[in-house]
């Protein structure tokens, strides 16, 4: 049984992201699924399925899902969960959902995620903002001042400048051809701030080899996503962006030795249910935690060979009139960070043509990767405005 | 102790997966787990061997030998201790034996520093109970 075109895409909710202080983790989840029920033209009653990623503000919160419904005042909930994969939690929960919903368990799911890392001046300061969120050690590590996720990518990113070639130039085109796209999407935090190849150079060091500007931004906001059955969504207000394949990689063992992500496992399964291959993929929307991750994703789903990312950005295929659009938004890198939803909202976007002045002249195939963990988890979603 | 003494490093003390690891520390010798049953070794220490899923585990210890796997330069300072340290490297090591470790590497400025360089352990005395394997360039 193939899953193809059963499933859509019907409502995008996003609310203000970045520096916004006006809402508790809570509050941003709420607004989100308000949002993208009324992009769906939909009543909260409607929905009989939610599914959540807490950010790091939802702290240890238990049964994180069961709290949002509540705060929600939903009932009769039919599916449930809230879910982690880091960034590839929001790629899976679309999928979840399309598996639940092709199951006949239920009809009309709400993906979710929601987060408030950074604190608003007038807050107590607490050693919980922007880096600190990231910044957690095992006990051996902080030994020897390894600290945070940004140095641990820093370690592989390392790896591949060394087995590859890939050079601080090459991490520092995927920023600056970044950037040129936020500054055409009105919604991107760093919209009018433009970049330079030696402005990325002139940037402070975070962790070798990596900039402040190789790091995802930090941001406070949430994003809700509607999926529901293909034929519903045909009756809804705004034009379904179907669900054409998905797939899920994880796999294990030592990102530094294979300098590889999930996307090899996970796109061969989605592909093969959207009956595609990379050729036929008009839009990229890849998961930028950093600006390596780029490089090593576009690998992975075989838009150049291992190793050759580096050359293919800064040539500028991915750029504004590329080739390969890529990250159309600004990405995680200029415009919001919100997990594995900032691919996704942008791929929803460009698959219904509404990119402004940013948006791909083809987008017939839209492709979303999700990233989490060291290079540990993986999720791909092929999108189509086309419903086979 | 002065007022301008920096902050103690964070030091895993009493930590029972570590404690074989930091006597032999202790006596100039570096350690790594070894599972009873296979044989596979490990580092960093693990409740169970990834290769075969035994809990049956014994230390082994392990030349001091291996070359630079990767590295990265700290320049944002997540630690009090590390504030007049930065810029400094943390280094992966990777054993001649196999096992890779976390580490610094002592005596070589960060600009000197190369994926494939050889290196040798050497011990620095932190605390009565934590002695800290480092390396350096050989």
């Amino acid at each position: 049984m193939s899953l193809r075109g059963k499933t859509a895409i019907a409502g995008l909710g996003q609310t203000k992201q970045g520096k916004v202080y006006d809402r508790t983790y809570m509050g941003f989840a709420v607004e989100a699924v308000e949002l993208a029920l009324a992009d769906a033209g939909l009543e909260r009653t409607d929905l009989d399925g939610l599914l959540l990623n807490p950010g790091l503000a939802w702290g240890t919160a238990a049964m994180g899902s069961f709290m949002l419904q509540q705060a929600l005042g939903l009932r009769d909930l039919k599916l449930s969960a809230t879910m982690n994969l880091g960034g590839a939690t929001a790629g899976a929960m679309i999928q979840h959902a399309a598996l639940a919903i092709a199951a006949g368990m239920c009809t009309t799911v709400a993906c979710v995620f929601s987060d408030r890392p950074l604190k608003g001046p007038d807050e107590q300061k607490q050693k919980t903002g922007s880096a600190a969120s990231y910044a957690f050690a095992r006990g051996l590590d902080a030994a020897y001042g390894q600290f945070g996720i940004n140095a641990m990518y820093a370690l592989v990113a390392r790896r591949h400048m060394h087995a590859y070639g890939t050079t601080q130039d090459h991490l520092g085109a995927v920023a600056v051809t970044q950037r040129r796209w936020a500054n055409m999407n009105p919604a991107a935090q760093l919209k009018d701030v433009p970049l330079t190849l030696a402005d990325y150079h002139a940037s402070r060091w975070v962790v070798e080899p990596f900039h402040m500007l190789d790091c995802c931004l930090v941001s406070n906001g949430g994003v809700a996503v509607i999926v529901t059955s293909a034929e519903r969504a045909r009756t809804l207000r705004k034009p379904p962006v179907y669900l054409w394949g998905m797939g899920q990689g994880h796999p294990g063992g030592e990102p530094a030795e294979t300098l590889a992500s999930g996307a090899p496992i996970a796109s061969k399964i989605a592909f093969d249910m959207a009956r595609i291959r990379t050729p036929d993929i008009d839009v990229c929307e890849l998961y930028d935690c950093y600006t390596f991750t780029v490089l090593v994703t576009l690998e992975d789903y075989g838009f150049c060979a291992k190793g050759e990312a580096g050359p293919f950005v800064a040539e500028g295929h991915t750029a504004p009139g590329g080739s390969l659009p890529v990250n159309t938004g600004g990405g995680q890198l200029s415009s919001s960070y919100m997990w594995g939803m900032t691919p996704i909202a942008e791929g929803i976007v460009q698959a219904r043509g509404e990119g402004g002045e940013r948006q791909a002249p083809k987008h017939d195939v839209v492709l979303v990767s999700g990233n989490g963990g060291l290079l540990s988890t993986h999720t791909t979603l092929v999108l189509s405005p086309l419903p086979s | 102790m002065s007022r301008d003494t920096p902050p103690a490093r964070p030091l895993p003390e009493g930590d029972p997966a570590l404690a074989p690891f930091f006597a032999a520390a202790k006596e100039r010798r570096l350690v790594v787990q070894r599972c009873a049953r296979c044989g596979a070794l490990r580092f960093p220490p693990r409740e169970l061997c990834t290769s075969c899923l035994a809990t049956e585990v014994e230390w082994a210890d392990v030349s001091g030998r291996g070359e630079i796997f990767s590295f990265n330069v700290m320049h944002q300072v997540y630690h009090p201790a590390f504030a007049t340290e930065v810029p400094y490297a943390v280094v992966v090591v990777k054993l001649v034996e196999g096992p890779k470790m976390i580490s610094n590497l002592v005596d070589c400025p960060v600009d000197e520093i190369r994926i494939g360089m050889p290196v040798e352990v050497v011990f620095e005395t932190m605390t009565d109970t934590i002695t800290l394997p480092k390396f350096r360039r050989v």
